[in-house]
Order: C-alpha cells, then structure tokens, then sequence
C-alpha cells in the first residue's frame, strides 16, 4: 500500500513536472530594448521597443501576469485581428534623418493621431467594430479618437496598408495634440510602467522638447483561429524621439552625448519582468563606410596595424562601456552595413547607474539613406474657392548611395510607386483633373498610372479615398502629380470653434513597395531577440507627406437671426405684392361687384353694408332691384355649397373615426 | 427690358439674321478666349446642377465603371452625361474639349433664339387677329404693333446673361432650349414637341415642369387672348348692331368662347407625355442600370435640388440662409420654400388663364428666382420672354429703374464675391445683400409685369366697352 502511494506520489510529482513545462511554453513575455542612432545634422534618434506577448486565451486562459488586461479585452471584444495607433508631434525629416531604414518606414508617422486596424468580423459589421474601437481606444488613451467614428473621417483602403480584405479601417487625426496625457496610458500598458527598466528614461519635459515625438501601439493577434500555431496577442509598443543633445563641443565635432544629457536621467537596473532588456547603439551603414576610409587614411600616416573590429580603436568615436556584442550587417555591393553595438543594462544598479556616452573624436559627415524618391506635398492657388493638390517627388539617386534592394536596370526598370489620399468631403475634388508630369512634361496619365482607385468623397457621408499605383522609369528625375479641387461651404455647425484656422487634409502615403527596408543579419540566434528580429522584418518603404492646411470660406457666424429674419421677409414680399397684384380691383370692378353682391344681399349684409357706408362717410347706395329668378338661383347655389362643405366635414370626421 | 425693345425698332429694319449671325459670331469669337476669361468657375454661372466640370467628372467616373453619382459632384441628368460627356474628353484637330461643349451652347443659343422669334410672331399674328375680332384695330390704328418675335430673339441672343452663360461651360443654355421648344410646340399646335420639350426639361431640371399649365392652357385655348368674356360680350354687341345671319363672325367668336376648350388635344398632349416619359425613363434605367437604378438617379438629381445640400455660394438666397439657419427648421424650411413656387401656381393659372404664354413667363421668372441653384442663364431665358410681351407690356412701370437694377447687380455681385472668396476682405453678408437685392428686382419685375398685363385687359375691356 505504502509503495503504491509512493508510486503515485511520483507519478504525481512527474505530471505536475510536465504541467509546469507546459505552462512554462504558452508564458507571457515581456522585453524591453532602446535603440540609439545618432542622426547626421547633429541629433540623436532614440527609439524605445517594448514588447509583450500573452498566449492563446484558449489554452492559457483570460488571467494574465504581464499582458495588459485591457488590451486583451480590447482584442477580444472588438476581434481585432491587426491594429495600429500613433501619436505623433513634429514631422520626421526624411531627407536628413534617412527614409529607406526600418525604423524611418515603421515608425516615422503623419502628425497627429494615425490609427488603423483590421477585424475579423463579417463584412457587414466592421465598421461597427471600427466604431466602438475607436470609442474604447479614445477612452484608454485620453485622446480624441473618438471623432475617428464618423464615416467622415476614416476611410477603407484596398491595397495600401496590410492585406487587401477589406476588413482594414484607417483614419488619422492631424490636429490632435499630443503630450504627457497620452502617454501615461501608454505607459500604464508597460508592467514596470517608467518606474524601473528603460522606461524610466521617459523624462516628460526632456521627451516633449525633442524635434520629433512619435509613440505607436501596434498589435497583431490570432487568437480566433484555433490552431495549435498560434502565438496569442503581440503587442508591441514603440516611442521614437529625435532629441538634441546639450553639449557643448567643437563646432566640427558632431556633438558628444550620453543617456543622462540626452534624458536627464540613466538607468538603474532592468525592468525586473522583461526577459531581456538591451541597449544598443547603431551607426549608419554612410556613418560605418566613412569611418572605415578615415581608419584606411590614418592607417596609411601611421603606418599601424588594424586590429579588426575593435571598438576601442575606432578612429571616429568612442564608447563608455564595452559593448556586449557588436552585430554587423551584411551589407550589399561590398560595402560594410551599419553596424549595432549591443549592451545589457542587466548588471546595473542604483549605485552604478547605467550612463552609455559617445564621444566623438573625430569630425564627420554622412548622408542617411534615402527613399528612392523624396515626396512633399503642397497646395496650388490662392483664394477660397478652389485650389490644387500636388504631389511632388523629387529623386534622390546623386544623393543615394545605396542603389536599391529593388534593383536598378538602367534599360527596362521602372520604379513602382503607390499613392494613398484621403481627402475629407468639404475639399472637392475632380478627379478627372489628375495630371501627371514627369522632368516637368505633362504625361498622358494612362501610360503611367499601372493601377488606380478611386473612392470618391460623398458629402457629409463619406471621405474621398484616392489608391493609385504609378509606373515611373528610374531615370525620372521629378515626378508631380496635381488634383484640382473645389472648397466646399458648410454649414455653420459644422465649423470647429477655430474656423478661421482652416481645415488639415491628412497626409498623404507615398509607398514603395519593390523595395524593402530590412537589416540582413545573418545570425539566426539574432532572431530571439525582437528588436532584432523587427529589424530584420522586410517591410514595404513608407513616407508620409506633409498634412495640408486648407483654409475654407466662413459665413458669418454672428448673422444666424438676420439672414432667417431677411429672406423669410423677401418671401413675404414676393408671397404679398403678387397675391396683392392679382387680386386687386380698380373702382369700376369693384362697382360692378358691389353691384353684384348688392343683388344678393341678405338683410344682414345690407345692414352691414350700410354702416361701412355711413363710417366711410359716403352716402349709401341702396341695391337696384332685382329679378327673383337670379336670387332664387343664388339661394340654390347658397344651400349647395353649406351641404358640400357640411358633407366634407362629415367625410373628414368619419375618415378620422 | 423694355427700354431694349423701344431701341429695337430700329435694329429691325436692319434684318434681324444680320444680327441673329453677328451674335453667333460675337459668341465664338468669345469662345475662343473663353480659357482666359474662365467664367465657367463663376458662380453666377455655372452652379452645381449646371456646371460642365462636374459632368466631366461623372463621365470619368463612369469610365472607370462608378456611379457617375458617386462623389456628390454630379447631379444632372444620365443621358446629358452620355450625350456631352464624350464631348468634354474628347480633342478634334486641336480643338479642346471646352471648345466643343461650347460649341453645342451656341447651338442651342440660336436654336432657343430662332424659336422665340417663331412663338413670337404667332403671338402678335393672334395679337392683331384678336384687336380685330373685337373690332379694336381701328383705334390702335396709331401705335403700330411692334414684331416682338424678332426683338425677344435678338434680346435672347445679346442678353448679356446668355452670352456669358453660353461661353461659362454649362448646360443652362440646352434646358433653356427644351423650355422654349415645348413652349413653341405648344404655340404652333405640335403636340409631340411640346410634350417632348416639356418631359425633356423637367428631366433635366425639375422646375419646368409646372409649365405644364400653361402648355394645357395654350393647347387647350390657342394662343394668348384678350378674356374671353369679352369675345362674347362683343359678340353679343356685335349680333345687336348688325343683323344675326352674320354666321361666319359667330363661329369666329364662338371659337373663343368657355366652352371651346380642346379636351381632345390635351388628351393628346398626355399621351405623348406619357410617351416621351417612358422614353426617357427607360434610357436612364438602360443607363443607370449597374449604378443603383432609377431611384438612385432621382435621390441625386431631384433629391439634390429639393434638399439643397449644395451650400456654395450662387445668385438666390437659399444658400446662405441653410447654411445658417438652425439644423432642426431645416426641414420645415425647406417645405416652406418650395411650397412658395407651389402655391402661387393656382392664383396666376386662375387670373391669366387666357395668356398662356405670358403665365409661362410668370412661372419661368418666378421660378428661377425661388430656384435652389439659380444662375444667370435663368434669367436669361425669362427676360427674353418677357420682350415677347412688348405691345402688351408697353405701360409697364418702373421699367427704368428695374433695369438699372439688374445692371447694377450684375456688376456688384462679382466684386462683393471678389472681395468675399479671393480678397478676403469682405464677408459673406456682402455677397448675400447683393443676392437679396437681386431677389427684390426680380420680384418687383414679376409684380409689375403681372399687373401691367391686367391692366392690359382692362383697357381692353373699357375699349369693348366704349366701342
């Protein structure tokens, strides 16, 4: 007996061994990871990555450690398959701070509020589901999503974002000013919130006075397909900041930084639930390339011998920790790729405070890599009553030194480029008025547009949606694309408080999608870590153009009372003097039909009529005599017309019965 | 105006094809400029139902397989965008698509044109045949009758208004010409063109189609008349003075009394009403057939002009006084002004039921100024009518002053407009008080011209009774 217990002791012991295993496969993860770039006009690009997965509900349950409960009931409620929310302030300079990287194309975003997301609903509710999301997503982050619910303001793309099933909702906010309100709620989603770990960097005044604000929430679930694949909810939360550092260096030195100049604050320790919590440093393939021709030039003077891949002996700059581990990319065309300086802040403590600082030593200048054309958007005309859009693309191949993922033929390539616009309803456009003009020649549109999609805007129901694929031949130096476009009046309601302030066309999507922003590293272990692997992500390159300011029309908002008042009174007017002109009579009518009336009289109208007579101090005119048969006729007519009125009534009164 | 047709005695004598074909010219001479002068942008002009602009961007969206509605951009009629909207893509030996829509406007201009001039010398034909059979041609022996027909064609086709409409790169002059075609169908007693006009226009722009009174009355009672009552009075007069046998002036008058109403022609007129209905019915189902249907058409064609959900800025009042007024009176408002045409129908087919065309006139006029999106190719059409209506009219007050008035307004509207939209220096109030103002000129010309065409009839009627 004794040994059986035993026996089932251990069995015991053994199954909840292989339980806990199994639990221990479907965990919650969380990581954190800061990614620091210096930019080449002097600033410094930081970009926090936070990440955290929660597994199936079915296998694992509703109860989470880590994963924010009210994303999951988010994901549930609304079955949202694929979303994302940006909050951005300032725009990001693709010409100096690079449009053909995986952070400028994920995470350079429009100003404002950009949110789009994908449902696995039936056709018939998404918008629905849009809706409500829209409503939860306004009230877990402060901000005003919540005007993203009129049909007015979001639109259906077919091929721009993600997948083409017409399940995907996107709509932007420009105006939404973004500041430490929405981020807070952001934060709250972190389980270390900015109390512990890299978060803690998020100094408020030191994040917000960065030339470039962008924080994103994006999350990808599968949890409505059933099978064993599938990895729960990911969400992954991301702030970009592009700040400037504080420091006073030489003039042709870029300037020297570390965490605390940049933040005001380092870090202490890890987030003590993310599983791996890295820093890590990244310089620019340009950056990497220059720096290998100042070591060849110093290396030619001295004479000295390379020692590899040093990070010591680096003749441009120089870190204040050994990096844990420095990652190379494999670059194309025999150039060097950008290279990753990794470090943990793991062995850090409140009293040894993790400072990274990068001093420079020697003077350098690169360029960022650049989308294959540089788009910028702007108005055409002047006045209130109509206008142009143009989109102008400028190529930046002289500048470009990374000649295309894509790959450039110079005899038969042509450079695929796709156009997403969303124009609100009050901004008219014609659509039969889109030109296109390349090197400044105006193109016959069918030759070049490979593909478009029009959606036009209905007023006060829906925004115009404009997808179009264009076909451009590579050695296009300046492509432009114009809209002309009516401004719409509106009603006085329907002015914001700040009319005069115009109106913001969101911005437009300029994407390229033969070409592929991705870092190629070749570790495989490199792929656990998922910064890394986001990087190493192929994703389409993005820009976003400029948002547009439209100044509209105003009526004046004081007149309400006076206009009504006005025009119901030319009403009365016409209503009046016509009515008063067909039924006027001149004396001699109208002695004729006092006549006339007089040969009908009854005594009481006699009666009447004399008094009028002795008011009007005229005297009175007695009726001339009559013959009976006209009166008896008249009496008939009387009596007919009482007994059609009275059965009228009768009619009206039982119909109502 | 009137004080045109007192000057246009002598343009007469001149020939009125000389100038009928200096205008045509003047119109493509302008034509060729019409790029430069760009009124078509204009919005005393080309208004939303109107606009070529929107028409080419329907036909485009009909290419690319769309509803041509789709957008709230188009709201006119499906076979006009089968029948221009080639034309507004469409490029001939360097001749643009502009020059062509303009080309079908002049068209339509001189057709217009040359059937006013037919109504109107049927009018004073039936003018000086009814001072006859009252026995009145020998009193008005003195003031010669003026040939309106050829003054209101002349009036149509140098009417500013027509001019700068028919170059602006609209429609307004081809529902102008179905308005004066059912007109004279009517007038010269063919029934099928004037139902075909009269279903044409009202398919086109909704409001012709109160006309249908008129077009009645004048196939009913033939041309515009004295009251009849006074046919019979004289006729009695007549049967008193000279002996009864006279039995070829009783059947003359006996075809203006009551009791001679054509049923039959009526009955036919419907008909073809009726026929030209499902016509033009069936085309636009053939032609709206994968966009929504009929009902689709109606919603933004009819739907659009009753419900004005177009707030830009035009010549009437109904713009600015919805985009204003208090979103829950919209609807209420909205009945209101649309019943204003409505009711005032019933009076004027009541006091001028024997003046057809003139009550055409009356309904047209009042009706461009009541419109949700009246342009000046509106007026155009009714001014012109109006000088058909000379010899009638010629103690008309305050003619003067009303044409002072519309010279006036016509100069004001586009710099208060200019100063409103481009300048930014004034304000809305400013253009509306010039659509106000206008409205009152208009109103003023209707009153006045009702009123001196009663008492039109009743000199006549004093002058039956004198003789």
């Amino acid at each position: 007996m004794s040994r059986f217990k035993a026996f089932l002791l251990l069995f015991l012991a053994l199954f909840s061994v292989t339980a806990s295993i199994k639990v221990e496969e479907l965990n919650e993860e969380f990581t954190e990871a800061l990614l620091l770039r210096p930019l080449p006009d002097r600033k410094v690009l930081a970009h926090f990555h936070f990440r955290s997965s929660a597994p199936p509900s079915q296998r694992y349950g509703r109860h989470h450690h880590i994963f924010p409960k009210s994303i999951h009931q988010l994901v549930h409620k609304f079955q949202v398959r694929e979303m994302e929310l940006s909050f951005t302030q300032g725009r990001w300079n693709y010409e100096r701070w690079g449009g053909f990287d995986p952070i400028s194309s994920c995470n350079a975003k429009p100003p404002g509020v950009e949110l789009w997301a994908e449902f696995d609903v039936p056709q018939n509710q998404v918008d629905d589901s849009w809706k409500n999301l829209a409503h939860a997503l306004s009230g877990l982050f402060c901000a005003s999503i919540n005007f993203l619910e009129r049909s007015t303001s979001y639109s259906a793309p077919h091929w721009s974002f993600g997948s083409a099933s017409g399940k995907l909702r996107y709509g932007t906010l420009p105006r939404e000013a973004v500041c430490t309100e929405n981020l807070t709620p952001w934060l709250k989603l972190l389980p270390c919130r900015d109390k512990a770990g890299l978060s803690s960097l998020m100094d408020r005044p030191s994040t917000y006075q960065g030339y470039y604000h962008s924080q994103r929430l994006h999350l990808k679930s599968d949890e409505s397909d059933a099978s064993e694949t599938s990895t729960g909810i990911v969400l992954e939360q991301t702030l970009t900041v592009v700040l400037r550092p504080e420091t006073f260096s030489e003039k042709a030195l870029q300037p020297n930084w570390s965490l605390s100049s940049l933040f005001g604050r380092s870090v202490s320790g890890k987030c003590s639930l993310s599983s791996s919590s890295n820093v890590y440093v990244q310089f620019e393939q340009n950056l990497v390339s220059a720096g290998d021709k100042l070591r060849e030039v110093s290396e030619a003077s001295e004479n000295a011998i390379s020692v590899g891949e040093g990070f010591q002996d680096n003749p441009l700059f120089e870190l204040s920790h050994p990096p844990k581990r420095v990652i190379r990319e494999s670059g194309n065309f025999q150039k060097a790729g950008s290279i990753l300086y990794e470090f943990s802040v793991e062995d850090s403590n409140e009293f040894k405070p993790f400072d990274l600082r990068l001093n420079w030593k020697a003077p350098v200048a690169w360029s960022s890599p650049q989308a294959p054309l540089q788009a910028s958007r702007f108005l055409l005309g002047s006045g209130n009553e109509r206008g142009a859009i143009a989109i102008s693309m400028k190529s930046t191949r002289s500048t470009n030194n990374v000649e295309g993922t894509g790959g450039y033929d110079e005899n038969e390539c042509w450079l695929r480029v796709g156009i997403f616009q969303m124009v609100p309803w009050y901004v008219k456009v014609y659509y039969h008025t889109l030109k296109l003009f390349l090197d400044g020649e105006p193109q016959s549109s069918t030759e070049n547009i490979e593909k478009i999609l029009v959606s036009p805007s209905e007023d006060k129901v829906s925004t115009g949606v404009m997808e179009l694929i264009l076909r451009l031949p590579c050695s296009v130096r300046t492509a432009a694309l114009t809209l002309e476009f009516d401004k719409g009046f509106l009603h006085i309601d329907e002015y914001p408080p700040d009319a005069n302030q115009g109106f913001d066309i969101p911005s437009a999507v300029i994407l390229f999608a033969d070409f592929v922003a991705n870092m190629s590293l070749h570790e495989n272990s490199l792929k656990q870590v998922p910064i890394l692997s986001k990087l190493q992500e192929e994703v389409p390159v993005i820009s976003y153009t400029e948002v547009l300011l439209v100044p509209l029309t105003t009526p004046d908002f004081s007149m309400p009372y006076n206009v009504i008042t006005i025009t119901c009174t030319v009403f009365a007017l016409y209503f009046g003097s016509i009515l008063n002109a067909l039924r006027r009579r001149i004396s001699e009518e109208e002695k004729l039909l006092s006549r006339k009336g007089a040969r009908k009289a009854s005594p009481l109208t006699l009666m009447i009529s004399k008094l009028t007579a002795k008011l009007r101090g005229k005297p009175w005119e007695p009726p001339e005599p009559s013959d009976l048969a006209g009166r008896s006729s008249s009496k008939y007519k009387l009596v007919a017309k009482v007994a059609l009125v009275a059965g009228v009534a009768a009619a009206w009164q039982l119909y109502f019965q | 105006m009137e004080d045109r047709s007192t000057t246009g005695s002598w343009r007469n004598k001149l020939g009125f094809w000389k100038w009928a074909i200096a205008s045509v010219l003047f119109r493509l001479i302008l034509t060729y400029f019409s790029k430069n002068l760009n009124l078509s942008s204009r919005p005393e002009v080309s208004t939303p139902l109107t606009s070529l602009r929107r028409l080419a961007e329907g036909y485009w969206l009909k290419q690319l397989s769309m509803s041509p509605y789709s957008g709230s951009m188009y709201h006119g009629s499906p076979l006009l965008l089968s029948i221009l909207g080639p034309l507004t893509v469409k490029k001939i030996g360097g001749l643009s698509s502009e020059l062509l829509c303009s080309l079908v406007s002049v068209v339509a201009d001189f057709i217009s044109a040359i059937l006013i001039r037919a109504t109107g010398t049927s009018l004073v034909r039936a003018h000086l045949r009814n001072w006859k059979s009252l026995g009145l041609d020998k009193l008005s022996k003195g003031n010669e009758v003026v040939p309106s027909g050829d003054i209101a064609a002349l009036v149509y086709l140098w009417n500013p208004f027509t001019i700068v409409s028919c170059i602006g790169f609209n429609t307004s002059a081809i529902e102008n010409m179905f308005v004066v075609m059912s007109l004279y169908g009517a007038s010269a007693g063919l029934v099928p063109l004037a139902a075909f006009g009269w279903v044409v226009s009202s398919h086109l722009s909704l409001y012709p189609i109160v006309l249908v009174i008129p077009v009645v009355f004048l196939l009913g009672y033939g041309l515009d008349a004295p009251p009849r009552k006074l046919f019979a009075l004289s006729n009695l007069q007549g049967g008193e003075k000279r002996s009864t046998d006279h039995a070829e002036l009783n059947s003359l008058n006996d075809k203006f009394s009551k009791t001679n109403f054509s049923w039959w022609r009526v009955i036919i007129f419907f008909l073809w009403a009726s026929v030209w209905t499902s016509y033009v019915l069936i085309m636009c189902v053939i032609s709206m057939k994968e966009y929504g249907g009929l009902g689709e058409m109606f919603k933004r064609t009819y739907g659009f002009i009753l419900a004005i959900e177009d707030l830009s800025p035009n010549i009437g009042v109904l713009w600015y006084f919805f985009a204003e007024v208090f979103d829950f009176f919209r609807n209420f408002f909205l009945i209101v002004f649309h019943v204003n045409i409505l009711f005032m129908i019933l009076p004027l087919a009541i006091r001028l039921n024997h003046r057809p065309c003139f009550l055409a006139f009356v309904y047209l006029a009042v009706s461009s100024m009541l419109k949700s999106y009246p342009s000046v190719g509106d007026s155009a059409l009714y001014l012109s009518l109006l000088v058909l209506f000379v010899n009638e009219l010629a103690e008309m007050q305050f003619t003067f002053f009303l044409f002072c008035g519309y010279v006036g307004i016509s100069l004001l509207s586009p710099v208060m407009h200019n100063l409103w939209i481009w300048r930014g220096t004034g304000n809305a109030n400013f253009y509306f008080a010039t659509a106000i103002g206008y409205a009152c000129f208009q109103i003023i010309l209707v009153v006045e011209s009702v009123s001196a065409m009663l008492n039109h009839d009743r000199k006549i009627r004093k002058l039956c009774n004198k003789v």
